[in-house]
């Protein structure tokens, strides 16, 4: 297999543009189009796979079968309408996709956000980043186990847990999934002590059910002789692919928003960012899992700590052309459960100002996806399901 | 001549049997897995969702029947009856009691390898036929699988052979019963060689940790991806008549058979097959599959010199301690 990886040497990392027509192959090639319907593709996306027997020579990814044109649609739709749209972005984590949205708006307008609305964001964040680590373990192990076998096993037993989560944000929101709850200066929706009690349950339900799905994965063998080396990503490379978030993390590289530019209440409260060497699948499920325990930690000081006080500080909205911006420009990032979720937003467009004149996202999940072309060259067919879904993207914030 | 009648018979009635009581099978692994996931599992058809099956295969048999325009439309025929008939061929030589046994042949151990070696043909075909890529890969894996684990196989298969001194069923059945063992007797090949038989039984009938040919996250559906209604049903029966019957081999081979105290030997022998399948669907719902490559090298590195050892070990055994037989 190495012998055809002629220009490998000369390069800094696999090549990913390798010229087909000068490849030489031991036998013949077989191009595989992996996706847009393939049960492990998480959402529509394809990749083109050129496979010698099993192995992967060349991988092409195409992103944009969800596109939905969602940018140019929030040229048009008012500030206050965005809101809603942009949880259908992550769709796993709808919470921190409209923390992202609104700390844009707040930064361009200069709005100061009460105390105890930043306390609810972390707080909501972290519990979502517990419910996405959970699903993102959960699809792992079906793309490893498959849905008639251990894979489903461990992955309903997630949902499981994902879903007193999901119970926790209706008593709150109302909604199970596309919450509304954020807005410009803060929070719709204020928590109460006992919502705060059933917090603490749940909490301590899903801690105390964390070993058994630590032995159906990271503790299993076949579980880490399927994940263990496959899909090496280098630091540096990711870096200088903007891969963030758990994926970067898993790749030696300490970085983390909540800690390097803090926003909600991260300054107030210190988050231990975790961190590990490997860069392979199984780093990457590793930092995730871990990354639950550390959110559940959170959670439990965001509770004890939770200021009282209102929870918006910009006047109530009444009409949707409410908010009017007449210029500037801002770009504010968060972390997402999957990375650095940006948005960048220049005001003025739209009837009256009332909208902006160009909003750009930068989801964290399109650019852990540039790094397929240089992982799965390599790599089997099986692998190569196992790095997408270890790598966690969610299409719908990759294709917009 | 009443052999032959005594024959057909039991063939029909071994035959309807199974064929009657996999759709119970199905049931029961679906109520197993649901309850291993904190579901219910079916509830709807019948007294606890019991017709579930018989549901299921209603509704595939009035599945249309596709044939893709560049199969190879023979052969892609060929491949389901074949499947079906070689996982319900091998029930003919399981003495499911002293009586209760279609047709004992002198050399059902052979008769039974080289049946179930069959399957992968069945399965190949399918995958070759369907002239699709994701078959054809599946069709490939299958392949590999079955020409590594057939060796692993055959070796443990040899263990009680070598020991019995028979290749018929029966014969190695009634020896164990002979030496007032129910199971393992001699413990140091046979218990070894019961692992690796039931290993390679999981990869002949592709089950996880093994079924790679038809790992549905990478290959979509594997050998049946074009598949569909009754040819579907007929791959899927296949499979789980492979499963039963694979278990009841290992338990006529390994674990004594009808032998055991307080009960029929017909009993006995259907409940030690019983656990073995619900050991096949424990581990089935509680693995993750592994990575061809591995699979290979673990065959090759592990399964195949321990079984070669085992077969000396059994031969040496029968030749120098005969007594302690």
């Amino acid at each position: 297999m190495t012998s055809m990886q002629t220009p490998t040497h000369t390069l800094k990392w696999p090549n990913p543009h390798l010229d087909m027509a000068a490849f030489e192959a031991e036998g013949e090639l077989m191009l595989l189009h992996l996706g847009p319907q393939h049960p492990s593709t998480h959402g529509v996306f394809r990749i083109d796979l050129y496979l010698d027997g099993e192995v992967i020579v060349k991988a092409v990814p195409f992103a944009g079968y969800l596109h939905r044109g969602v940018e140019k649609l929030m040229e048009r739709l008012t500030y206050v309408q965005q809101t809603p749209i942009v949880d259908k972005h992550d769709y796993v984590a709808p919470m921190t996709s409209e923390q992202a949205l609104n700390v844009a708006f707040e930064k361009l307008l200069g709005v100061e956000v009460p105390r105890r609305a930043r306390w609810l964001r972390s707080l909501f964040a972290e519990l979502q980043r517990i419910a996405s680590h959970l699903l993102a373990l959960g699809t792992l192990s079906i793309d490893l186990g498959g849905a008639l076998g251990g894979g489903s096993t461990l992955f309903i037993h997630c949902f499981r847990e994902r879903e007193l989560i999901m119970d926790l944000f209706e008593e709150v929101t109302g909604a199970r999934f596309h919450y509304n709850t954020h807005t410009i200066g803060g929070n719709r929706h204020d928590v109460t002590p006992e919502w705060a009690a059933h917090v603490r349950s749940a909490m301590k339900t899903i801690l105390a059910r964390l070993p058994e799905y630590d032995s159906m994965s990271i503790d299993n063998s076949i579980f880490i002789e399927r994940t263990r080396g496959v899909g090496v990503l280098d630091g540096r490379l990711a870096l200088e692919l903007g891969v963030t978030g758990p994926n970067l993390r898993a790749c030696g590289v300490d970085h983390d928003l909540r800690r390097d530019a803090p926003f909600h209440a991260y300054d107030e409260v210190p988050v231990n960012v975790i961190v590990e060497q490997g860069g392979d699948s199984l780093a990457r499920v590793l930092v995730r899992v871990r990354e639950v325990r550390e959110s559940i930690r959170l959670v439990e000081v965001l509770l004890e700590g939770l200021p009282e006080g209102p929870i918006c500080s910009y006047r109530p909205i009444k009409l949707v052309g409410q908010v009017k911006i007449a210029s500037g420009q801002a770009y504010a990032a968060i972390e997402t459960p999957r990375g650095e979720l940006g948005t960048f937003v220049i005001a003025g467009g739209g009837e009256g100002n009332a909208s902006p004149y160009r909003l750009k996202f930068r989801p964290p999940s399109l650019h852990s996806l540039s790094a397929l072309p240089y992982l799965l060259p390599g790599a089997t067919l099986s692998d190569a399901v196992t790095i997408l879904g270890s790598l966690d993207p969610i299409m719908g914030e990759v294709d917009r | 001549m009443s052999g032959l009648v005594h024959g057909a018979v039991y063939g029909v009635l071994i035959l309807a049997v199974v064929l009657t009581t996999s759709g119970l099978w199905i049931w029961g692994e679906r109520k197993f897995a649901a309850r291993l996931q904190t579901r219910l599992g079916p509830t709807i058809v019948g007294p606890f969702g019991l017709l579930q099956a018989v549901a299921d295969v209603l509704k595939l048999l009035q599945k249309e029947d596709i044939i893709p325009a560049q199969a190879d439309r023979a052969l892609f025929n060929l491949a389901p009856v074949l499947a079906a008939f070689c996982a319900l061929g091998v029930a003919a030589v399981i003495p499911f009691s002293p009586d209760v046994i279609a047709s004992d042949l002198d050399v059902g151990v052979l008769y039974i390898l080289g049946l179930g070696a069959l399957t992968t043909i069945a399965i190949f075909l399918g995958g070759w036929a369907s002239n699709n890529k994701f078959a054809l890969l599946g069709g490939m894996r299958s392949v590999a699988q079955a020409i590594s684990y057939e060796i692993p196989l055959v070796l443990a298969a040899m263990v009680p052979v070598i020991l019995a001194g028979s290749l018929s069923v029966s014969d190695i059945v009634r020896w164990q019963v002979g030496h007032h063992m129910f199971a393992l007797w001699p413990i140091v090949p046979g218990l070894p060689a019961f692992g690796i038989f039931f290993m390679a039984m999981l990869a002949e009938s592709n089950r996880i940790p093994f079924d790679i040919p038809e790992a549905e996250s990478e290959l979509v559906g594997g050998i049946t991806t074009e598949y569909t209604g009754i040819k579907f049903t007929l791959f899927y029966m296949a499979e789980y008549v492979h499963t039963l019957v694979g278990s009841a081999v290992a338990a006529a081979l390994f674990l004594g058979g009808w032998d055991g105290p307080f009960a029929p030997g017909l009993h006995w022998m259907v409940a030690k097959t019983l656990v073995l399948f619900v050991s096949v669907y424990w581990i089935r719902w509680s693995l993750v599959r592994f990575r061809s490559d591995q699979l290979l090298t673990m065959c090759w590195r592990y399964l195949v010199p321990a079984s070669v050892l085992l077969v000396l070990a059994a031969a040496l055994w029968v030749q120098l301690f005969p007594e302690f037989l």
